[in-house]
């Protein structure tokens, strides 16, 4: 089966992430930046799917010209070729734009599945997967901590706050992953080198057949009007263990109905 | 001019950042304090191709070049530099040597094995008379019967010992040359009768590795087990050697870059008269030293390899790589251990362990002082020879 699989290059988690003051974008000059923690699961998802069932990989990813990093690590990983765009134009682009583009780059290629982290690190939209699915009009099955692909069908466990709902549908369709799906494999070192010689196409936007003016912070549908700090939490309470605390303690939980 | 990595180079060392903080640095002080091979550690470093690294695909390898082995050594070292000494002894003493002088037939034989990491090989030059001075060689190999009879002592080998090992190259005299012994180089699997393994070293540092004595007691092996030509032993361990010292120069950054990371962020957890002591100039200072005296060793130490990978002699910066590293590596410990305070005196944290484990760097592959021999001797135009430097023998 063909898989593709989005990925996307994001400042390391592990930093603190900026923001522009003027632009209200996300500053990604002059910090570390990785593949989103969350793509690893995707990848390995997708490769998992890929090999179980002979096929291959193709990984879709959007972002500045360094963001070719992350492309090559899910290549370095097992992945056979990407779908690469990086175009200045993009720079602003919304989570609709950037589905749109993906949403493009996936329909040349043949993948019969697409699946995606659940939301990036930084964005935190959540809802670029879901619109490249209505895009595609592909069902979307979303949050799997578990997956299967059987015939022409996709299985997915989705993680609910009590367990785990059994979610079934036809394929093509997009699947979105959590965390705990699975173990992402180290790129191995001939997985590096061999990367190299591994095909990364690059279209344009016009080859894309989309309207360069629909794009970027001026095509935006949803702009970011002010950022404000988020409120500090009021400190909290101190309980100091003078032989009651642990009564006290469940009579705070019981007050709060939670007990 | 460009001191970028290439995205190859700089996705190996991130890679083998990510294992050396998920898989290499948490079972140091665990193996350090067992001093137990680390087996486990040796077979992931395997799958992921660390041993082929630097050697082509044709053989077994990765196909990728020195300067990426060498970020690939910093940063496992920098996790604990004992399983770095076992992936440089197994890749630039074990492997090299087969790789660059051996017979298709020795290649095939052995190489896919060592590259994969599922065996490792030894290589056995220091004797307790001859060392950086192979002319004190006293180890004998002679031709009977279609075979090689050796007879002699090797200490101080690394990777013969384990459960893993499949053999060592050892040097040994094999006749007279033009005015000192014929040096050759020979094969010898473990197992073979006459070859021997004493216990394992109790070491001030690098527990974890197997470190041992070799003895030959009429051990006889093929003579087909000759590795490069007759007499061609001495060239060949020179050259074998100016690549491990660069590799132990990448070695030394990373337990000193380790050492930093502990100082930084302790100096900054760290409180006293009511300030972290990162605030103290006398910390800054120790803190700045440090920093800079790694990235010149790292970059010294990338100059060397840079060399190697273009096929150019790199023995005087080889030298001065080894040189510098080891030195600022047992430097930055020491400061390291300083700033830790009495917390840098106890086990708990993984300091005492660096400050254990780094003077070796000074003294392996050539000490500190033969590095300096060997630098003197380029630069008085005598092309890198301690002995024609230091003159004949004293009668006596």
């Amino acid at each position: 089966m063909h898989v593709a699989v989005c990925v996307k290059q994001v400042p390391d988690p592990s930093g603190v992430g900026r923001l522009d003051p003027a632009t209200h974008c996300l500053v990604r000059e002059g910090v570390e930046v990785v593949m989103d923690p969350g793509d690893e699961y995707g990848v390995e998802a997708a490769l998992q799917v890929a090999e179980a069932t002979g096929g291959d990989v193709t990984v879709v990813s959007m972002g500045p010209a360094k963001a070719l990093e992350a492309v090559r690590k899910a290549l370095a990983m097992g992945a056979a070729r990407a779908v690469f765009i990086s175009d200045d134009r993009l720079r602003g682009s919304d989570a609709l734009t950037t589905a749109r583009v993906l949403a493009a780059a996936i329909a040349r290629t043949e993948a019969d599945l697409v699946i995606a982290g659940t939301e990036s690190t930084d964005g935190y939209t959540g809802t670029v997967p879901v619109a490249i699915a209505e895009l595609l009009d592909r069902p979307a099955l979303t949050f799997a901590k578990h997956l299967e692909v059987g015939d022409g069908t996709v299985r997915i466990h989705r993680q609910t706050e009590v367990g785990h709902d059994v979610v079934e549908g036809p394929l093509p369709a997009v699947v979105t992953v959590t965390g705990g799906i699975n173990e992402p494999r180290y790129p191995s070192l001939k997985g590096i080198m061999a990367a190299r010689g591994k095909p990364v196409e690059q279209p344009t936007l016009e080859e894309l057949g989309i309207d360069p003016s629909t794009v970027g912070l001026a095509g935006a549908a949803q702009r970011v009007v002010a950022v404000e700090p988020a409120a500090q939490r009021a400190a909290g309470q101190v309980v100091v263990d003078d032989g009651t605390a642990a009564a006290r303690l469940v009579a705070f939980l019981d007050d709060l109905k939670v007990i | 001019m460009d001191f970028e990595l290439s995205p190859e180079q700089a996705a190996i060392r991130a890679t083998c950042r990510t294992f050396a903080d998920e898989v290499v640095a948490p079972q140091a002080a665990r193996a350090d304090a067992e001093a137990a091979f680390p087996y486990a550690v040796v077979g992931q470093m395997g799958q992921l191709g660390l041993f082929g690294l630097p050697y082509p695909a044709s053989v077994g390898g990765v196909g990728a070049d020195f300067i990426s082995y060498l970020c690939a050594l910093e940063e496992v070292s920098r996790g604990d530099a004992a399983v770095g000494i076992t992936l440089e002894a197994a890749v630039s003493l074990g492997i090299a040597p087969i790789y660059h002088y051996g017979t298709p037939a020795q290649q095939e034989r052995w190489l896919p094995d060592l590259c994969a990491g599922r065996r490792l090989w030894a290589f056995g030059l220091t004797e307790p008379e001859a060392g950086s001075d192979a002319g004190g060689t006293r180890t004998r190999a002679q031709r009977q019967d279609g075979h090689w009879l050796i007879n002699g002592t090797k200490c101080y080998i690394t990777n013969a010992g384990t459960e893993i090992s499949a053999g060592v190259t050892i040097t040994a005299v094999t006749g007279a040359g033009a005015g000192r012994p014929a040096i050759s180089a020979l094969l010898v699997e473990r197992g073979t009768p006459g070859y021997e393994q004493g216990p394992p070293y109790r070491k001030l540092g690098w527990h974890a590795s197997d470190t041992r004595e070799l003895r030959f007691a009429d051990c006889r092996v093929p003579e087909a087990n000759l590795l490069g030509r007759d007499g061609g032993g001495f060239s060949q361990f020179l050259r074998v050697l100016e690549a491990g010292r660069v590799a132990i120069a990448a070695l030394s950054v990373g337990v000193a870059q380790a050492c930093l990371d502990a100082s930084l962020r302790h100096a900054q957890q760290r409180r006293q008269f009511g300030r972290p002591i990162s605030r103290f100039q006398a910390i800054q200072f120790k803190l700045a030293d440090m920093a800079t005296q790694i990235e010149l060793s790292r970059l010294m130490t990338w100059r060397a390899g840079a060399l190697i990978d273009a096929g150019r002699p790199a023995g005087r910066f080889a030298a001065m790589a080894k040189l510098h590293a080891a030195e600022t590596a047992t430097a930055c410990a020491n400061q390291a251990v300083q700033i830790h305070g009495g917390s840098g005196f106890l086990e708990d944290l993984p300091v005492a362990r660096y400050y254990r484990d780094v003077k070796i760097n000074e003294i392996g592959e050539g000490t500190s002082e033969v590095q300096r021999l060997v630098i003197a001797s380029h630069l008085l135009g005598l092309g890198g020879s301690v002995s024609a430097l230091i003159g004949p023998e004293e009668p006596g």
